[in-house]
């Protein structure tokens, strides 16, 4: 589309902008005014620089978070993003049945995500849990309160069900949008099943694909309340993420110097992988449009 | 080889029909030969595009058989059909190359390389799809991808059948002519039925040797161009075809003379004879408006009317004059003499068609 | 012509291909392969709805039922949890509260969001892209990271521990991904249309809430449903910003577990409350969610 340059369009942004700037930049600009200083009191504040930032880069207890993070993120994203492709390969298509579908698969994405940490703590629990008693049955020495392990591929299994559902409806809208006849060639091509995904399904799905990639590594690498529920971090610290860190730190030891320092690092990492998924969606849309976008 | 026989073939998409009106295809028989370039002509709704996908094995008729040459095929899939098929708005796969779409069909059914190799150079080059072979499908223009899709019809050597579903929609107009006479080129040269479905009656006369005129989910004529504009043999026919369409009026026939209204018909006396034996109440005569001759003067049978309009198009020119109160279009030469408000009109006995329920019937000879 | 002899010994190659499979057969196959994804589906959908299942079952269970022995279903319904919720103002004041933020939130971002996105949409300013950017990293930003600033600025504003707090803590997130979608469905509604309605006399508020907002309401529906998802299942800001007179439900939950240990029972009831607003959502906006979820870009 054409857009006509107009600069009184500012008009029509500005309300949005000044509750999104009451809500971003000045709390941002508080983070960054404590990242630099000491806060001993009221009254007793000092100018320290870089310092908070180098001290937060070195503490291995947050660098192991951050590593913990990002094998989090990947891990959930390798689970998730196959597993939603082959639920919304065979949802039905049409009739009260996708309605069902559809609203069922939905659900886990609108459950409070402490519930979600509830009702996988409830789940997982070996006396009244029926998957941890079930595997206790089953003779597996399974305790997420006490094996590091158990604790993590839990919260795996608990990201998996909570939130494959956003991937499998971004693909389920995106395949919504291929035309029969497409399949219809196909059909007349001789195409098999393999090779209607492969040249048909799959290069339609590559724009929801980028978005779906986006918001779930987003949301992982935000990942707080679910498993501040059901391990509390623990045991130890083997599923302690870096929103938990943060919040610990900030909250609860009142550590404001090191915790904005660690808020600014935090932020420009997302920032950072966000604009490399921004410019490819970017460059995936100019692409499409000279064609009128298919 | 293929020879394409429609049954008392009928379809419908409602679940459980109750009138005539529920069916997009009505109880129709129909015989497509091996080899012929016909088009499927009929407005939106008609039910073409359904008829097609039907032939192609898309959609499965709920009543009545398809027929390749001489056996059943209703049961049998599109892929098992040796047809092909190119839609309305181009299908190609997108991130291929053209050589690869091209190779696709042949690629599926297992073809070694060294056979898939001369046939795509071979399409392309009938198709000017030789410079593009390795671009990316998805940078064509319309008219390219529509012969990319074409193209996959043609590598398969199995294909006797292609069905066209007005593939020239989205092409820009100066390229449509130049892609339809490609068709006939490859008509000529490959022996390959070709349907076309279209609701332009240029593209179709341009493109076929024969014609089905659909209406209501029949086919109501099927013939040459030239036996559609001379002979059209449904009323909806000469609507139809022909620009502008063919004029009709209600006759009534009493006591041997045949009335327009209140207005007695000077006709021969074989459409009165014709006209005598006629119990239907719904009688029509239907003549095309370059037949309508046009006399500044009275003659013996002529018809006194009032002029309403003189239109000049150039190479010829539309009278549109009023008849006990219906409009009736003459086409005139580019020479014709000057008109007065009052002109004398003749209906040329043999250009008239006789129209009984809608359906032509022949009039007596001499 | 040599393309006719091919045509014949390629032909009669393909015929022996394809006549080995009957029709009958491939009939069989496709309603085998179909039934295959129907069986797979079933099971994946039974493996979701279990641990949602297993906390209805233990909210309609007493505790000492709970405890007790292992039961796939409750053998004695009771409830007793559901009722200790519905007549606890502390309890079901959770609920008011968590809704009330909600609804809040949906209203101040969708009417500043419309408009916004309708520029984005449809113009180009000075820093456009830039702003458009800075939106989505507003998207990105963890709440974590906002957690101690937003404590204090809304104190020192006088807003802490009210509704409206939380409604505008949530803009943060909310509006860019309102702006975000709204803009995927804007787009796709033609240019024409702005242009003939102001051809026709329209005044732009005029055009914008009679033409263009119902053109675009199966977008604003889902628009909607995300807001409503994002703010609902959000606590982290919600219960920082709130201590007893905006609590939300999330925050009260926290409340069954004490000294002499974990009232399952009204937990599990809590928490399958916590679900139903969100099926009462999702079922009215069923019929636009599948275009929605690609956010107006496929």
């Amino acid at each position: 589309m054409n857009k006509v340059h107009n600069n009184r369009a500012w008009l029509l942004v500005l309300p949005m902008l000044i509750l999104v700037a009451f809500s971003a930049i000045v709390p941002l600009m508080t983070v960054v005014n404590y990242s630099v200083q000491d806060v001993l009191g009221a009254n007793a504040r000092f100018f320290t620089g870089t310092e908070w930032f180098k001290t937060m880069l070195n503490d291995p207890g947050l660098q192991a978070a951050f590593l913990r993070q990002i094998v989090f993120s990947l891990t959930i994203l390798a689970i998730q993003v196959p597993l939603g492709i082959g639920i919304a390969l065979i949802m039905p298509k049409r009739g009260w049945q996708a309605s069902a579908v559809l609203i069922l698969i939905t659900l886990p994405l609108l459950i409070p995500w402490n519930v979600v940490g509830s009702i996988w703590q409830i789940f997982t629990r070996g006396d009244i849990g029926l998957m941890g008693w079930g595997l206790r049955q089953l003779g597996v020495d399974y305790n997420i309160t006490r094996n590091g392990t158990d604790a993590w591929l839990t919260i795996i299994l608990m990201d998996v069900w909570h939130w494959t559902p956003l991937v499998a409806m971004l693909c389920y809208s995106g395949l919504r949008s291929i035309p029969e006849a497409y399949y219809q060639a196909a059909r007349i091509d001789r195409a098999s099943k393999w090779a209607v995904f492969r040249y048909i399904q799959l290069p339609k799905l590559t724009n929801v694909l980028v978005i779906a990639v986006l918001l779930r590594f987003m949301h992982s690498f935000m990942i707080y309340a679910e498993p501040f529920v059901l391990t509390g971090g623990g045991p130890g610290s083997s599923t302690t993420f870096l929103s938990q860190s943060l919040a610990t730190m900030a909250i609860g030891q009142q550590d404001l110097g090191p915790s904005a320092a660690f808020s600014i690092i935090y932020f420009l990492v997302i920032l950072l992988v966000s604009w490399v998924f921004y410019t490819t969606i970017m460059h995936m849309q100019k692409d499409r449009n000279p064609q009128g976008g298919a | 080889m293929s020879e394409i026989v429609l049954k008392s073939l009928a379809h419908t998409y409602s679940a459980n029909p109750q009138s005539a009106e529920d069916y997009a295809i009505r109880h129709m028989e129909h015989v497509w030969h091996q080899g012929g370039a016909y088009a499927l002509l009929g407005p939106s709704g008609c039910g073409k595009s359904t008829l097609l996908n039907i032939i192609s094995g898309l959609l499965a008729p709920t009543e009545g058989d398809v027929m390749f040459d001489g056996h059943r095929v209703n049961e049998l899939p599109p892929e098992e059909r040796n047809i092909a098929q190119v839609f309305q708005f181009p299908v190609i796969y997108d991130t291929m190359t053209v050589y690869d779409n091209l190779a696709f069909p042949l690629r599926n059914m297992n073809t070694p390389e060294y056979r898939v190799k001369p046939k795509v150079l071979e399409v392309a080059d009938i198709l000017d799809l030789t410079p593009l072979l390795s671009r990316k499908a998805k940078n064509l223009t319309a008219d390219e991808k529509q012969k990319v899709s074409m193209g996959r019809g043609l590598v398969r050597d199995d294909v006797t059948a292609i069905l066209f579903d007005e593939p020239l929609t989205v092409i820009d107009p100066q390229l449509k002519w130049k892609l339809r006479r490609k068709l006939k080129e490859i008509h000529e040269r490959f022996n390959i039925t070709m349907i076309y479905v279209t609701h332009d009656q240029l593209e179709a006369s341009t493109f076929a040797d024969k014609i089905a005129v659909m209406y209501e989910g029949q086919v109501v004529q099927f013939g040459t161009p030239r036996e559609l504009f001379e002979t059209p043999a449904h009323t909806f026919v000469g609507y139809f075809i022909g620009s502008p369409g063919m004029n009709f009026f209600a006759l009534n026939y009493a006591q041997g003379t045949a009335y327009f209204g209140e207005q007695p018909l000077p006709l021969s006396d074989r459409y009165l004879r014709t006209l005598g034996r006629i119990e239907s109440n719904n009688v029509k005569l239907g003549i095309r408006p370059e037949f309508i001759e046009v006399c500044t003067s009275a003659e013996s049978d002529t018809l006194a009317v009032q002029k309403e309009n003189l239109q000049d198009l150039g190479t010829y020119a539309i009278l549109t004059f009023s008849l006990n109160q219906q409009t009736f279009k003459a086409r005139l030469p580019e020479d014709h003499p000057p008109l007065g408000e009052t002109v004398y009109i003749r209906f040329p006995d043999d250009k008239l068609s006789l129209y009984v329920d809608e359906y032509r019937v022949e009039v007596d000879h001499e | 012509m040599s393309y006719q002899l091919d045509n014949v010994q390629q032909g009669e190659k393909y015929n022996n291909i394809f006549s080995r499979i009957t029709p009958a057969q491939r009939r069989k196959r496709n309603t085998r392969s179909r039934l295959r994804s129907r069986l797979l589906l079933g099971l994946y959908l039974v493996l979701m709805i279990l641990p949602i299942y297993w906390l209805l079952n233990m909210s309609l269970q007493t505790n000492s039922d709970i405890l007790g022995s292992m039961t796939m279903w409750p053998e004695n319904i009771t409830f007793d949890n559901y009722i200790g919720i519905f007549t606890n103002s502390s309890w079901y004041m959770g609920y008011v509260n968590s809704i009330a933020y909600v609804l809040m939130n949906m209203l101040i971002t969708i009417c500043v969001a419309l408009p916004a996105a309708y520029a984005f949409s449809r113009y180009s300013f000075i820093g456009d892209k830039h702003l458009f950017f800075w939106l989505l990293t507003n998207l990105m930003a963890p709440p974590a990271v906002f957690l101690l600033p937003y404590f204090q600025l809304y104190y020192s504003v006088g807003l802490f521990d009210t509704h409206i707090a939380v409604a505008l803590a949530h803009c943060l997130f909310n509006i860019p991904l309102a702006i975000w979608i709204l803009e995927g469905f804007m787009s796709s509604v033609p240019k024409e249309i702005d242009e003939t309605a102001y051809i026709d006399g329209y005044s732009f508020p005029k055009f914008f809430v009679k033409i263009f907002i119902p053109m675009i309401s199966s977008g604003i529906g889902v628009t909607l449903f995300f807001l409503f998802m994002f703010s609902w299942v959000e606590l982290l800001l919600a219960r920082t910003l709130t201590s007893t007179g905006a609590q939300p439900i999330g925050m009260i939950m926290t409340r069954t577990s004490t000294a002499s240990g974990i009232d399952w029972g009204t937990l599990a009831a809590a928490g399958v409350l916590t679900i139903l607003p969100g099926i009462l959502v999702v079922y009215f906006v069923r019929n636009h969610i599948a275009k929605g979820f690609a956010l107006g870009r496929t």
